[in-house]
């Protein structure tokens, strides 16, 4: 700029040139729940979408002969009541003569310690630079023994290992969803709460008929449609685009109402009287008065698609395996005979709940950061 | 002051709008059936010559908003003529009289060059979430004139010119006064050099004490930068300084328009010579009775027959009643509405 601006003191600084994210940064900082909120969603997506490889011990279909073994403790006291670093103990297999059952008893004789950083599998982190240090674990060359924190599956592999790879895919395809739901929800809005006429009609017939169908059968109808042949990750990307078509409805009826309320401001008309554009007025002007509501429907909406990602696998109508999500692995977990047996595959339960709580907290944050009308 | 553009030669026509209609559709129940038409502006006819300020009045509500959004075509008007003498348009660089109505969205963009806007809300207009840099920028960057460091340039002289600070550049609207605001309203207005400026109440919604200071400021730009305005206004007394002819409206109509000398001293509607005897008199020794109009300013979907002032009017004859009178120049450049005008003395100020 050639303005020489005048050298402000920090106060006056403080005061002017607040914009309004200025105000919703500040006024969210002060929400605690919000704030822990949105450290908590950090930490989940940056342990289950970017470090799974490296928090997990194992590589994700590591198999091995520990078949439906139950977690193992990981003890600092051991069977003389001595205090030690921490180790676990083997693991040995023992059929029961009268239950016809494979148990599996711990053998003291046997201590793994387990270790911080320990080599093991190989895998690329981010998928480019090849590692083999894992978080956490047992030396690798000693022996057959595993470490299973959350006990293992019905192929011998890690369940820990399984819940860390699966939040990814979960994780991911709520957000990713979540994006597509946004772009087509509030472009649809705009151009429909814009516009009006044929469009609107088209919109709003549409979002009627989508709100007035049963979900599930919908979800059904519409999933049981992806070709059984189909690789992996085009079912992965289908089902995303499923989830953001079944979407975008809501979205796009809210944007809409704003839309028709802020298309009569004057500064839209006043942009217009300069020879803006439609696609200016829409996007420069308009979209923005909205993106506060926008940005909260769509966190608060984020866990609503986790969850339909979750119940469509488990209806075994979303993800299949090979491909590992919260939702196929509670597929494994909801049977009688998991639950009397191996129950703890139902540990997949907590970080579902948990992102769900998460999000709920930094929604409600963002809401009262962002709604002008409360309490300041 | 008033009349100054009229010694000697008078200008050049720069806009003339003749019978513009602007009816609202009234829509009811489910499937939006049209069931009448709010006729906010119901044969409006004025033209505007080259430097001069004119005055439209009437009372709140009848219409003047209407119509001035619908000459720039942000309403889309129903009927009517709006002819601009336009110099982006023409071939040769020559003023050519274009129809605004007529011309396609390419063209139009174009002639918004030469016309802008002041606005009457200096909140709303604004967008909260622009810098002023940006929002006076914005006619620039429409139209593909923002050039960096030239046009940063052009608007820090802008900014200064109506009495702002560069340093308040990188600021947000709710940072500032209402007076403030419409100083960047009105410099936002003048970043493309348009020729003529659409003036909507562009003080009525701030101070007293800011007003007389912004309508100053108006006039110096005037001068400067060689505009020529339509000033709306909602009562004679604002107008009478800034103006070189006014044009009075009701309920959709304009019923009178002349030089404010002739106006304010000689009117020849009723419904003038009426809002005349609200305006505070300089002279407290100079009496005069306020006249009463009766009933309220007529609903605008559902206008009086004939004349529609006729409801209202100290003067109504039998005819008023269901004949509309014409819009006719009775005297050279003064324009009246009335069946009666040639016979009646009204009192002017
Ligand atoms: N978009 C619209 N739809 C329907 N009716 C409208 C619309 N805009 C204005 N009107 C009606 O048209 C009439 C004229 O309104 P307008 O705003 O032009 O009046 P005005 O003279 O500018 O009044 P004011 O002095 O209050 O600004 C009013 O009766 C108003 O209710
Ligand atoms: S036409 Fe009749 S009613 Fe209308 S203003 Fe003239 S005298 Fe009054
Ligand atoms: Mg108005």
């Amino acid at each position: 700029m050639a303005v020489a601006a005048a050298p402000l003191t920090q106060a006056k600084k403080k005061e002017i040139g607040q914009s309004y994210w200025d105000l919703v940064w500040y006024r969210f900082k002060k929400n605690r729940l919000g704030v822990l909120g949105a450290i908590l969603l950090i930490a989940l997506y940056g342990s289950f979408v970017a470090l799974p490889e490296v928090i997990s011990p194992y590589a994700l279909e590591n198999r091995s002969n520990f078949v439906e073994a139950p977690p193992t403790a990981i003890r600092l006291i051991d069977e003389k009541g001595q205090l030690r670093a921490p180790f676990i103990y083997g693991l040995e297999r023992k059929i029961d003569p009268v239950r016809r059952l494979r148990t599996w008893e711990l053998d003291t004789d046997r201590k793994y310690p387990v270790r911080l950083f320990v080599q093991g599998d190989e895998y690329k982190l981010f998928g480019l630079i090849p590692m083999n240090i894992h978080l956490f674990g047992i030396e690798a060359d000693q022996s057959e023994q595993r470490i299973f924190l959350l006990g293992s599956d019905a192929l011998g592999r890690d369940y820990f290992t399984r819940i860390m790879y699966g939040g990814r895919l979960s994780l991911m395809i709520g957000l990713l969803g979540q994006f597509l739901t946004l772009v087509l929800g509030t472009t649809l809005g705009v151009i429909s709460g814009y516009y009006g006429g044929a469009v609107d009609m088209f919109v709003q017939r549409f979002t009627e008929f989508l709100s007035a169908f049963p979900n599930i059968p919908l979800f059904m109808a519409l999933s049981a449609a992806i070709p059984v042949f189909w690789p992996p990750t085009a079912v992965y990307f289908m089902l995303t685009i499923i989830l953001a078509f079944l979407g975008w409805g809501g979205l796009a009826r809210q944007v809409r109402g704003l839309i028709l309320s802020l298309r009569e401001r004057e500064y839209a008309l006043a942009a217009k009287s300069f020879g803006a554009s439609d696609w200016r007025i829409m996007f420069r002007h308009l979209l923005p008065g909205t993106m506060s509501h926008v940005i909260v429907i769509a966190t608060l909406s984020i866990p609503g698609m986790i969850l339909a990602e979750t119940a469509l696998s488990w209806l075994g109508l979303g993800l299949r395996p090979p491909l590992t999500s919260w939702g196929t692995l509670l597929q494994d977990a909801a049977t009688i005979r998991a639950i009397r047996f191996t129950p703890w595959l139902l540990w997949v339960v907590p970080p579902i709940l948990l992102t769900i709580l998460t999000y709920n907290m930094l929604g409600d944050g963002l809401r009262d950061a962002l709604d002008p009308y409360s309490g300041r | 002051m008033a009349g100054t553009s009229q010694n000697g030669k008078k200008g050049d026509i720069l806009l003339q709008v003749n019978g513009l209609k602007k009816y609202f559709p009234i829509q009811k129940g489910l499937l939006r059936r049209v069931i009448g038409y709010v006729k906010a502006v119901d044969d409006v006819s004025l033209y505007v010559r080259e430097g001069e300020t004119l005055g439209l009045v009437g009372e709140s509500g009848c219409g003047k908003t209407t119509a001035s959004r619908s000459i720039i075509r942000l309403y889309e008007p129903t009927a009517g003529q709006v002819l601009f003498r336009s110099r982006v348009l023409s071939p040769d660089g020559q003023p050519r009289m274009v129809n605004l109505l007529e011309l396609n969205r390419e063209q139009m963009t174009k002639v918004r060059q030469e016309i802008a806007m002041i606005f009457q809300d200096p909140i709303n207009s604004l967008n909260p979430r622009m810098t002023v840099a940006d929002i006076i920028a914005e006619p620039m960057v429409i139209h593909g004139k923002y050039e960096k460091g030239r046009s940063e340039e052009i608007i820090v002289n802008l900014l200064q010119r109506v009495g702002l600070r560069p340093d308040h550049l990188r600021r947000y609207p709710h940072e500032f006064s209402g007076g403030q605001r419409q100083r960047i309203g009105i410099a936002r207005a003048l970043a493309l050099n348009p020729r003529l400026v659409l003036c909507d109440e562009p003080v009525s919604a701030l101070d007293v004490s800011i007003q007389a200071q912004t309508l100053n400021l108006l006039q110096d730009l005037q001068q400067e930068f060689k505009l020529s305005y339509l000033f709306v206004a909602h009562d004679l007394s604002v107008v009478q300084h800034i103006s070189d002819r006014v044009a009075v409206m009701y309920v959709g109509k304009v019923v009178e328009m002349a030089d404010s000398e002739a106006l304010y001293t000689n009117p020849l509607h009723p419904y003038t010579e009426a809002l005349l005897s609200a305006v505070p008199k300089p002279d407290p020794l100079y009496k005069s009775e306020r006249i009463i109009m009766q009933g309220d300013v007529a609903d605008p979907a559902n206008p009086p027959s004939g004349c529609y002032f006729h409801p209202r009017c100290r003067y109504a004859i039998d005819r008023c009643k269901t004949e509309a009178p014409a819009f006719r120049e009775l005297k050279p450049d003064h324009w009246v509405a009335c069946h009666r005008a040639e016979e009646l003395q009204l009192r002017g100020i």
